[in-house]
């Protein structure tokens, strides 16, 4: 792409992560969640590969890094559901909630407040585990086009 | 406070654990890969036979996700409303359980020594482990949305499985034709879903059992439900996805497909019976159900006599086989309003169709992986260039003919128990209806018939000079599925008195699934 395009990427890059990262953070709190957060965040990075060389791009985003973002994500989210069971209670059980100096694990205030990043027990957490699997799943269908783009040789030049 | 009560959550826990594990440690080297496949369906299949054990022993269960004990169906602060999503498993669950345990095991099993020359296995058996989650969970939950993210997981892990081995774009068209129309029968489900949801703001289906009023939007509702199963079972009408993707999927997974379609039919059964019962209009709706059988029947095997490649011969004859399915269980839902009718065919008969899908189950499975071994030392699928295998591959053969004589419903194998049953109470119902049935059985007869004589008899051929048996753990998988189908032949009353009866009755009683989760009244 053009100089302008690949500026304005450039620019925009760390803002569609921050974005992402905190509508993932905020799940509990705020409308969207893991899905929507990691959705976000590949957008950032399918605008990367849109803006720059698929060659370059793919040396700093590496495919293997995705792949292990997928399955972390996907064991993290499952191992949180087992937790429960160990814990003597049952699956997906919210075991970390309303546990004071635990993580997450403040008490939510009644009535009308601005909301508490501190809430919530495992809720957060498996937002953070649902972002980072879509993150690293959305990533490598775009990865993947883009791979056949490239060996079917549609653009020479790398879909620059 | 043990294992035994979560039984219901590992069912469906332990096949995700290892299917997501497998694409990252699976990796690291070719024995932790297939060592984590086998154990991790060994675990399920011994939890899922365990957990049928638990509700034929001692009754249904019913399982709360995220509850502070698994059996709180309903919170003490809720409002007598169950919140949160539930697994009811009841004796028909639990049949479910029963096959695809068995028939999962037996598809890895094999899979195993098929795919051992072949790329991406990590992920291959990561899918395989997602579909049986999603088949499990199917047959498991209590909740519709839930029902349909499950059904969602087994079509596309299905899709993607069909796909796999892109056998020069066939395999691939085959696999985009199952996704498409699932996707799209899919949505047709939600909608019916979203539609029961507006009305009775809730999504446990033992809820909406209870508040059932039969609107009009209700009985839309349940066409928009019930189409989509009837195409997921490959009733004849939506059937023609059935022998692409049965025969261009690898062998062992046409044989876990044949139970996927097959928990498309769980669905269909549970919303007639548990659902609706008798608040529908259960004759017409009986005869609709008996007329996609007889047309599945009928069509099924009359397009399957002239097919020349093996697999896709053996695919329309599951489609002629479900039809014998949605017979039994439509002359039983056409009997539910009359109590003597009911007694006299309708229960024997729903006993016949619910006993033949573990049978058809069974004995498909065995033909798809016989199938699946000729085709894997020869490399060969149409019948004209196969013949004479019967000289090298004798087990395969005797394991052929096992399953064959138990599809065109020969004694002493377990096709022939069900067909009877299926007959004699059909018979009592409408003679014209058994009539057809007998001889859709013996066209099934007469084209398997065909198969076998092409594919094993006759002098050895020069260019199989070289070919040998199938490896051992094919043999096992085969072996283990044919001395089943044999057993189920020859002690057909204590399968029917113990699972299935069992089963027919869970279907039959609508306030037993009720008080699972409402509690007794």
């Amino acid at each position: 792409m053009s100089k302008i395009v690949r500026a304005a990427a450039d620019f925009l890059y760390p803002f569609v992560m921050i974005f992402g990262f905190y509508i993932v953070l905020h799940g509990h709190l705020t409308p969207g969640g893991g899905f929507q957060g990691g959705a976000v965040i590949a957008t950032g990075i399918a605008l990367m590969f849109a803006a720059h060389r698929y060659r370059e791009i793919s040396l700093i985003f590496k495919k293997a890094i995705f792949n292990v973002c997928e399955t972390f994500g996907l064991l993290m989210f499952i191992t949180f559901g087992f937790a429960g069971i160990f814990f003597g209670k049952s699956f997906l059980y919210n075991w970390m909630v309303n546990i004071p100096g635990m993580l997450f694990g403040e008490a939510v205030a009644y009535g009308q407040n601005a909301g508490n990043l501190n809430t919530g027990g495992i809720i957060p957490l498996l937002n953070i585990a649902v972002g980072v699997e879509v993150l690293g799943a959305l990533s490598l269908i775009i990865y993947y086009m883009l791979t056949y783009v490239v060996k079917m040789g549609v653009n020479k030049e790398d879909a620059s | 406070m043990s294992f035994t009560q979560h039984t219901p959550a590992l069912v469906v826990g332990i096949p995700l654990l290892f299917a997501f594990a497998l694409p990252l440690l699976g990796k690291i080297h070719e024995k932790i890969r297939n060592g984590l496949a086998i154990i991790g369906m060994l675990l399920t299949s011994a939890t899922g036979l365990y957990l049928a054990y638990q509700v034929f022993a001692t009754g249904a269960m019913a399982y709360v996700f995220g509850a502070a004990a698994p059996d709180l169906t309903i919170p003490p602060d809720s409002g007598g409303i169950p919140i949160r999503i539930i697994f009811s498993i009841d004796a028909f669950s639990a049949f479910m359980i029963v096959i695809i345990s068995i028939v999962g095991l037996m598809s890895t099993l094999y899979s195993l020594a098929t795919e051992k020359l072949r790329s991406g296995q990590a992920d291959f058996f990561a899918l395989l482990l997602l579909l049986v989650a999603g088949v499990i969970g199917m047959v498991s939950t209590g909740d519709l949305f839930n029902l349909f993210v499950f059904l969602e997981i087994s079509s596309l892990a299905g899709a993607a499985l069909v796909a796999y081995r892109i056998d020069k774009g066939l395999a691939v068209e085959a696999g985009l034709k199952y996704a498409l129309i699932s996707t799209v029968a899919g949505l047709f489900f939600l909608l019916g879903v979203a539609i029961l949801y507006g009305q009775y703001g809730t999504l446990n289906m033992a809820v909406i059992a209870q508040n059932i009023r039969l609107s009009r939007l209700d009985i839309i509702a349940l066409v928009l439900i019930i189409v989509p199963m009837a195409m997921k079972c490959g009733a004849v009408p939506m059937h023609m996805w059935t022998p692409d993707a049965y025969s261009r999927a690898p062998a062992a997974i046409t044989a876990f497909l044949v139970v996927s379609s097959q928990a498309g039919m769980y669905v269909l059964f549970r919303m007639f019976f548990t659902m609706f019962n008798l608040n529908l209009n259960t004759v017409t709706f009986g005869w609709v159900v008996i007329i996609l059988g007889v047309l599945s029947m009928f069509i099924g095997v009359t397009m399957a006599i002239p097919q020349k490649d093996v697999k896709r011969l053996m695919a329309y004859h599951a489609v002629s086989q479900s039809g014998y399915m949605l017979l039994g269980v439509g002359v039983g839902l056409a009997t539910l309003g009359n109590k003597e009718l009911l007694d006299a065919c309708g229960r024997t008969a729903m006993i016949g169709g619910i006993f033949h899908i573990m049978n058809h189950a069974l004995y498909k499975g065995l033909l798809f992986l016989t199938a699946g071994a000729v085709i894997y030392t020869t490399g060969k699928r149409y019948l004209n260039d196969l013949g004479g295998l019967g000289h090298t591959m004798k087990y395969t053969m005797i394991f052929f003919i096992i399953g064959a004589l138990a599809i065109a419903g020969i004694p002493p194998f377990n096709g022939f128990a069900s067909k009877f049953m299926l007959y004699e109470s059909v018979f009592l119902f409408n003679p014209f209806i058994a009539i057809i049935a007998i001889v859709v059985s013996i066209l099934t007869l007469a084209s398997f018939m065909k198969v076998f004589h092409s594919m094993f008899m006759g002098p050895k051929l020069p260019q199989f000079s070289e070919a040998k048996e199938v490896p051992a753990s094919m043999l096992t998988a085969m072996g283990v599925l044919a001395l089943l189908v044999v057993a189920g032949g020859i002690f057909p009353d204590i399968i029917v008195r113990n699972i299935v009866e069992p089963a027919v009755n869970a279907l039959l009683e609508q306030s037993q699934y009720i008080g699972l989760v409402m509690g007794a009244k």
